[in-house]
């Protein structure tokens, strides 16, 4: 939010041509302003009707009993909260979530990083190596996620091959509450890493090459360098990034769809696909509405979080 | 459908007497199925449609949805979003939640003549179990199964075990599977003796036939009381649990429904418990000769009925809802269920369908194909409640805690039991 705030008082503190000046104080109903108005009116009904006014519905519904049939439904208040601190799956999709956004986000992050910093450099068949590291974004996570089951599988699945290799035993990867979870990690990281490499790739790019020069008259090391200038520079990409991971973390669940359901037993059972089964499987709309606000609170939290904490840090060109 | 209605009311405004008599004639009707086995299941599915359109000149889209309760969510979405199939192929077991949600139009409603009464009778009882509410009839039977054990018969005889002969009791069962695992060398499982489903959606069928082989039924017919931490529920579970604890012939943790037609090809396991609709499938795969068994049973063979139903939607107009009913009476007709059992392995859901020279010829050939058949008289109806999808993952997520080791049986059970009361006390009421 913090950019975006920054460029409307951008505008606002531009100074005015000197023609202008001289008319009226700007009013609601000055002409100059119903143009600006109409000018972002079609972004602003775009943002009304599929942002805001989806999720103040969903903060109303989320204070009604689900209508059931015909039967209308009553206000309750806050007992749709209640109901879910009550309600043990809710409390292990949170913890899930908290697991499975604290893996996913500093490893597909930080393997994006190493891999644009790997096919940054002169190497043979460098464009083979980018479209490797990129192929997992290219392919769409249901299909990806019907191949991963099958590395998955116990026995005589593609990781159990490998594993008895060097005399390992079975392991039932997805059956088992222990490891289901982890492997769903995996597949995430996986998938994510290639996207994030994308930009940290493109930010290399752009980074003028006489800065690598100056800094070899300085006699920098390449550690020294990496870390006071690259890793600087890259941040505002970084926070990109750093953003949509955040993001992802809560919001894709295809594989979780394809692969365990959120089982066993809810090992898998993340936020989005609890708020799923409860709207859509269980049409427990009224609890899927709370669920919703919790998952907007929580990223809401941590978009200021990102933007108002971190975001000051970092150095924009 | 409004939007339809709104279109046709101003065609026939503008084009007077003509245009009202096309009102009345469906010329398009859409439904959702579920896939729920291997094969070319929608090929035949459109050869269907497609022959109906020759025949009557009404065309019926078919649009695969998905598994079972994928094909649930997606018609009910689009139904609550005013863009529904007028009817579609869904769980047997969804009558209660479907009718709770009242999206649902009886066969009553629709209209049914005496000819058509007569059409009903001559379904098997126990395919209409899950389509009896209120005194009406909610559904109309399509791909009925029952739940059976196809069993690889070269690691039988590999194992010592007379591969003619099946065992019919718990004991017998666990004793047979516990001697078709194979270890290699390292004193790794090579071959497993028994694969059964707990994933979601499959773990409530595979527990409603155990619970039938203890002889006891997990529901009343209301569907609103549930009786899950009953000992005999209790001592179902633990017999599922000791597979792996005690027999040491099926894996830890849990096995998924997709997954065991491939591991019974691959030779992963001796014996898998599946529906009989993919005797086809397996039949057209397999590489080794394979038999197919009714399930065993505590004292002797039970089993549970599956499968799906044709629901009607409200959200028809009552001429789409005749045209409906029409295709189903046209689909469900015995040759067409004759066909359809041969091309799948779904049990043909009329006696009739079973004198057709068709199926009849098939058997003689095939008896694997009439195995199911002969255990209908003990087979159970599936677990059907109100909330239904809720208590089904209550208790799946109970039965998977208790196969990873987590809960012992009848604290699984109790914790079901415990849920579900909450989840169906607003019915009880009622």
């Amino acid at each position: 939010m913090a950019p975006s705030a920054a460029g409307l008082s951008d505008l606002a503190e531009r100074p005015v041509p000197a023609g202008e000046a001289s008319r009226s104080r700007p009013g609601v109903f000055d002409r100059e302003t119903l143009q600006a108005w109409l000018l972002i009116l079609p972004g602003l009904m775009l943002v009304v009707a599929f942002t805001h006014w989806p999720a103040v519905r969903t903060l109303l519904d989320s204070l009604y009993a689900t209508p059931r049939g015909s039967r209308p439904a009553p206000f309750v208040g806050l007992a749709n909260y209640q109901g879910l601190l009550d309600d043990p799956v809710f409390w292990q999709a949170l913890r899930n979530n908290a697991i499975y956004a604290a893996a996913t986000i500093p490893a597909s992050v930080v393997l994006a990083l190493v891999m644009a910093l790997a096919v940054n450099q002169a190497l043979p068949g460098r464009a083979m190596l980018r479209m490797a590291y990129f192929l997992p974004t290219m392919l769409p996570l249901i299909a990806v996620a019907n191949i991963w089951l099958f590395f998955y599988t116990p026995d005589y699945g593609l990781f159990d091959q490998i594993v008895g290799l060097f005399g390992a035993g079975r392991h039932n990867w997805l059956g088992d509450a222990a490891t289901a979870l982890p492997a769903m990690i995996i597949v995430a990281v996986w998938k994510e890493a290639g996207f994030f490499m994308i930009f940290s790739l493109a930010a290399l790019q752009t980074m003028p090459t006489d800065l690598r020069e100056a800094a070899a008259l300085e006699g920098a090391s390449r550690i020294h360098f990496f870390r006071r200038v690259t890793l600087p520079l890259l941040m505002p990409t970084t926070l990109f990034v750093l953003v949509n991971a955040v993001i992802n973390a809560f919001r894709v669940i295809d594989h979780v769809v394809v692969m365990t359901r959120g089982g066993p037993d809810n090992a898998t059972t993340l936020l989005m696909y609890y708020i799923y089964e409860t709207g859509f499987r269980f049409w427990d709309t009224s609890t899927a509405a709370a669920l919703t606000m919790i998952l907007l609170a929580l990223l809401g939290a941590t978009a200021w979080l990102q933007f108002g904490v971190f975001g000051r840090r970092i150095h924009y060109r | 459908m409004i939007r339809r209605r709104h279109v046709l009311a101003a065609g026939a405004s503008l084009l007077a007497a003509p245009a009202v008599l096309r009102a009345q004639t469906v010329q398009k009707l859409t439904f959702y199925y579920p896939v729920a086995v291997g094969g070319p299941l929608a090929a035949i599915m459109d050869g269907y449609c497609k022959a109906y359109q020759q025949e009557s000149g009404v065309a019926v889209e078919a649009v695969y949805a998905g598994d079972y309760s994928q094909a649930l969510i997606k018609a009910t979405t689009a139904i609550k979003a005013g863009t529904g199939p007028q009817f579609a192929v869904l769980l047997a077991a969804e009558m209660h939640s479907l009718q709770d949600q009242e999206i649902l139009v009886s066969l009553d409603e629709i209209g049914l003549d005496a000819d058509a009464r007569k059409w009903l009778d001559g379904f098997y009882p126990a395919f209409l179990a899950n389509s009896h509410a209120e005194g009406k009839t909610w559904s109309v039977p399509f791909q009925r199964s029952t739940a059976i054990f196809y069993y690889n018969k070269a690691a039988f005889a590999e194992a010592g075990l007379e591969p003619e002969k099946f065992p019919t009791t718990w004991a017998d069962l666990g004793a047979a599977a516990e001697k078709l695992v194979k270890r290699d060398a390292s004193g790794k499982v090579t071959r497993w003796g028994i694969k059964m489903a707990a994933d979601l959606g499959n773990a409530q069928w595979t527990f409603g036939a155990l619970a039938n082989q203890a002889e006891h039924t997990l529901m009343n017919e209301a569907g609103t009381v549930v009786y899950f931490n009953h000992p005999k529920a209790i001592e179902a579970m633990a017999y599922w649990r000791g597979l792996a604890t005690q027999y040491h012939a099926t894996p830890e943790g849990i096995s998924a429904w997709p997954q065991l037609p491939a591991d019974f090809l691959e030779g992963n396991t001796a014996i898998i418990q599946h529906t009989t609709g993919n005797l086809t499938n397996l039949r057209d795969k397999a590489s080794f000769p394979f038999g197919v068994a009714g399930l065993a049973g505590k004292a002797s063979p039970h089993t549970v009925v599956g499968g799906g139903n044709i629901y009607f939607f409200k959200n028809a107009s009552p001429a789409e809802r005749q045209a409906a009913l029409k295709f189903a009476r046209w689909v469900s007709a015995p040759e067409r269920a004759a066909d359809w059992s041969i091309r799948t392995g779904y049990i043909a859901t009329s006696p009739a369908a079973y004198d057709t020279p068709a199926l009849k010829e098939y058997i003689a050939k095939f008896p694997a194909a009439n195995v199911a058949r002969t255990f209908l008289p003990v087979a159970t109806g599936e677990l059907s409640t109100f909330e239904n999808q809720r208590v089904y993952k209550v208790l799946t997520d109970n039965i998977q805690a208790c196969l990873n080791g987590t809960k012992s049986p009848g604290q699984a059970m109790a914790d079901s039991q415990s849920e579900a009361d909450r989840i169906l006390r607003p019915f009880q009421k009622a």
